[in-house]
């Protein structure tokens, strides 16, 4: 549909809860992947209980949900390679970026090396990847 | 300006569902333009006609209809979120094999690139969640 409009704006995706718990976390990840097909220009941002939506080794075979943490490593696959991560939110919860899935992107641009797409910054600076958006929407 | 309303909350379990109500209508009597709303999470329950609130209380699913009515508003509900709670218009229930449809007037399901779009094509994006 952006063809016809030939606009693209800058999409944030924001996610503050747990994966599990409620469902947030698995209707925003919906959202993302459908919003790709627009080819806009997406930014993905984990805050608060939000990073433990990207931590590695999820086990939900205790409380019958799927373990839905793999189709976030899919992100890459579709260009998707601005996800920001709360620095303060990880060391409140004692976390460290060892602790989250290794997602990556190839770059077409230099011979498609495969890049980290997670970038951890500290609450400051993620107002700025805010201020910098046009349209945002809060899981 | 040119909105677009994003609903996250079912009615009466958060005020996220009335306050998208109330900025809607504030908005519209105010001239501008609202794009479309679109239900997502339990925001899908806004959108069914068998509600029966106490008589003494808000009908929030019969004012989105009034409204929608009034000003041709485009109230769309996201089909994924719809099935997994059972909101279903006429289509959805042959589809699906079911028994019976509740959609309320004035509302729509379909995708959740009618979200995207809606973002694309408004000046501003307004998020009513918990």
């Amino acid at each position: 549909m952006n063809e016809e409009s030939g606009k693209v704006k800058r999409f944030l995706y924001i996610n503050r809860r747990a994966p599990y718990g409620s469902i947030y976390a698995l209707e925003s990840l919906e959202v993302v992947l459908i919003g790709a097909a627009f080819e806009q220009d997406v930014s993905v941002m984990f805050l608060d209980d939000g990073v433990y939506q990207l931590k590695k080794g999820q086990d939900t075979t205790g409380i019958g949900m799927k373990n839905f943490s793999p189709t976030y490593k899919a992100l890459g696959d579709y260009d998707i390679n601005k996800i920001y991560v709360e620095k303060e939110s990880l060391e409140e919860r004692g976390l460290t970026t060892d602790d989250l899935l290794n997602l990556t992107w190839e770059d077409e641009d230099d011979d498609y090396e495969e890049k980290p797409s997670i970038r951890v910054l500290s609450r400051t600076d993620l107002t700025d990847v805010l201020e910098n958006q046009d349209v945002i929407l809060n899981f | 300006m040119k909105f677009a309303i994003l609903v996250n909350e079912g009615p009466y379990q958060h005020q996220a569902a009335d306050s998208a109500y109330q900025f809607t209508r504030a908005a519209l009597e105010r001239g501008h333009e609202i794009y479309r709303v679109f239900f997502y999470h339990d925001g899908v329950n806004n959108g069914t006609r068998l509600a029966t609130p106490p008589q003494d209380d808000r009908h929030i699913t019969t004012l989105w209809s009034e409204l929608a009515d009034e000003h041709g508003l485009d109230l769309v509900v996201c089909v994924a979120a719809a099935q997994r709670r059972g909101v279903v218009d006429e289509d959805e229930m042959k589809r699906n094999g079911k028994d019976a449809n509740n959609i309320a007037p004035g509302f729509r399901i379909s995708g959740l690139g009618q979200l995207i779009e809606a973002g694309i094509q408004a000046d501003r994006t307004m998020v009513f969640g918990d």
